[in-house]
């Protein structure tokens, strides 16, 4: 589904990511974890081309990301993504967040659009907010939204971008609650997080990074069983120790 | 001070004849507001397009806006309105300078609209750009993200919030744009300006007068400009979202 081959990044002379590969099955579940500044973020933007890499392939559901023929907003339709900080459109009403991707992307009625985009709410369990604004709900809440929003789209993978860090601790499982269950129905996930509880339940994979290269890219029983490189031991004995 | 008030001024008839210098003052009225509304359509327009080109990926489009406002905005506003009269014309194939200068219907009128208008869309841009770029990055990232492209991304998401966070100094803009109407007197609209120093120059004397009642115009003008942006920020308000302001 997504094959991740040779990719390298920079910012001006700065390199964000040397030689990445991995690749991603329909179905599978994968988590990239890693110190901050490792490169997992800018990885995942590049997966539906926000992000333009310089070296490398990217590809989607067989078609090349960062090739210049891409017709990339028809790619990215199909591709959920879920950001740190929500991103809802402020000025729209909840249940207008979920329908406008429908109608002015994908062409659906306004009626169809409405009648998806409610029962996604109702399945987040935001039905009753279906008319209030991003500013009237919680963290949790808009995160649940704009996970409802990717969904509605009709995606055949979703990306998460640190989906629970801007999170209070309370509003963290609510949200998570909606990955696992995402996830125990097949959907193909890309998760960049620091939950390793959530990777130990639903992950089949683990990818590890540090200084913009992946580091190791495992099984779940073997990342957290015995990992390979001393780095990422390093890390999960600090981030397991709490 | 020894100053010999007569507010019965207004009620006297200009040198011509045919109207009181209060029909008079109420004509330049009309004139300085409708220069005013119609540089301020220019402005908004115009300045809403080159701001938004100033913040888009593409190089020469942001160059184009970048040449626009800067032209606009650090040439004095007498000074283009004195290129658009008296330089342009000269600039343009001869018939159609020729027309322009004898033939063209409202010449300073549409010449001081335009003049002001371009003027002003360069500050309006600036503004329509710092609106955009206030925004969280995520958000372009966000519209992108749900398959819509640059252009949608604009329309159904960056530009809505930025016009709404940009309401405050756009007001202080479309209030300009009556203060600096002024400037049209120069090429010769009988707009409020030119009607009061007409009327200093031809009452002998009744200057307080004549320049008060302009003065308490313009007042009135820009007070209603504020209202109405005051009453377009409440409609566009966005529950539960808060700008600092």
């Amino acid at each position: 589904m997504i094959q991740i081959q040779n990719v390298s990044k920079w910012y001006g002379q700065f390199q964000v990511l040397t030689d990445c590969t991995t690749s991603i099955a329909k179905g599978e579940v994968v988590v990239v974890c890693g110190p901050s500044g490792s490169g997992k973020s800018t990885l995942i933007k590049c997966v539906n081309g926000l992000e333009p890499v310089q070296q490398g392939k990217i590809i989607v559901d067989g078609i090349q990301v960062n090739d210049p023929a891409t017709n990339l907003p028809k790619l990215r339709s199909h591709v959920g993504m879920v950001f740190q900080h929500f991103e809802l459109f402020p000025h729209m009403s909840i249940i207008q967040n979920l329908a406008i991707g429908q109608v002015k992307v994908l062409g659906r009625s306004q009626d169809e659009a409405n009648e998806r985009g409610m029962k996604l709410l109702d399945r987040v369990g935001i039905k009753s907010h279906a008319n209030k604004f991003p500013g009237e709900l919680s963290g949790g809440q808009q995160q649940r939204v704009a996970i409802a929003r990717a969904l509605s789209m009709d995606p055949i993978c979703m990306l998460f971008d640190e989906p629970t860090s801007a999170l209070d601790p309370e509003m963290i499982s609510e949200v998570l609650d909606v990955m696992v269950d995402l996830a125990h129905e097949g959907m193909t996930m890309m998760v960049v997080t620091h939950e390793m509880g959530f990777a130990r339940k639903v992950a089949h994979r683990v990818v590890f990074m540090d200084q913009g290269k992946i580091v190791e890219d495992a099984s779940k029983d073997e990342f957290f069983g015995q990992p390979r490189s001393d780095r990422a031991q390093q890390f999960l004995s600090k981030i397991l120790n709490h | 001070m020894n100053y010999h008030w007569n507010w019965n001024v207004f009620f006297q008839t200009i040198p011509s004849g045919d109207e009181t210098y209060l029909a008079w003052i109420i004509h330049g009225l009309g004139w300085t507001v409708s220069i005013s509304l119609a540089a301020w359509v220019i402005a908004l327009v115009l300045g809403s397009v080159m701001g938004t080109l100033r913040t888009v990926p593409n190089t020469g489009l942001r160059l184009i806006g970048h040449a626009w406002v800067e032209f606009f905005r650090n040439v004095p506003l007498l000074m283009q309105l004195f290129i658009w009269f008296f330089v342009v014309p000269e600039m343009l194939p001869r018939d159609w300078g020729m027309w322009v200068k004898q033939d063209m219907p409202a010449k300073e009128f549409i010449t001081a609209f335009v003049a002001l208008g371009l003027f002003t869309s360069a500050r309006v841009a600036e503004q329509v750009r710092a609106g955009i770029q206030a925004l969280p990055r995520g958000q372009r990232n966000a519209g992108l993200a749900i398959g819509f492209t640059q252009a949608q991304t604009y329309r159904y998401v960056i530009l809505p919030m930025a016009f709404r966070i940009i309401i405050p100094p756009l007001t202080s803009e479309f209030m300009n744009a009556f203060k600096n109407s002024g400037v049209a007197y120069t090429v010769g609209v009988w707009e409020l300006i030119f009607v009061s120093r007409q009327m200093v120059e031809e009452t002998g004397g009744q200057v307080i007068e004549s320049l008060i009642v302009p003065t308490v115009l313009y007042i009135l003008c820009a007070y209603a400009a504020n209202q109405l942006m005051a009453v377009i920020d409440r409609r566009a308000h966005v529950p539960g979202f808060i700008v600092a302001k």
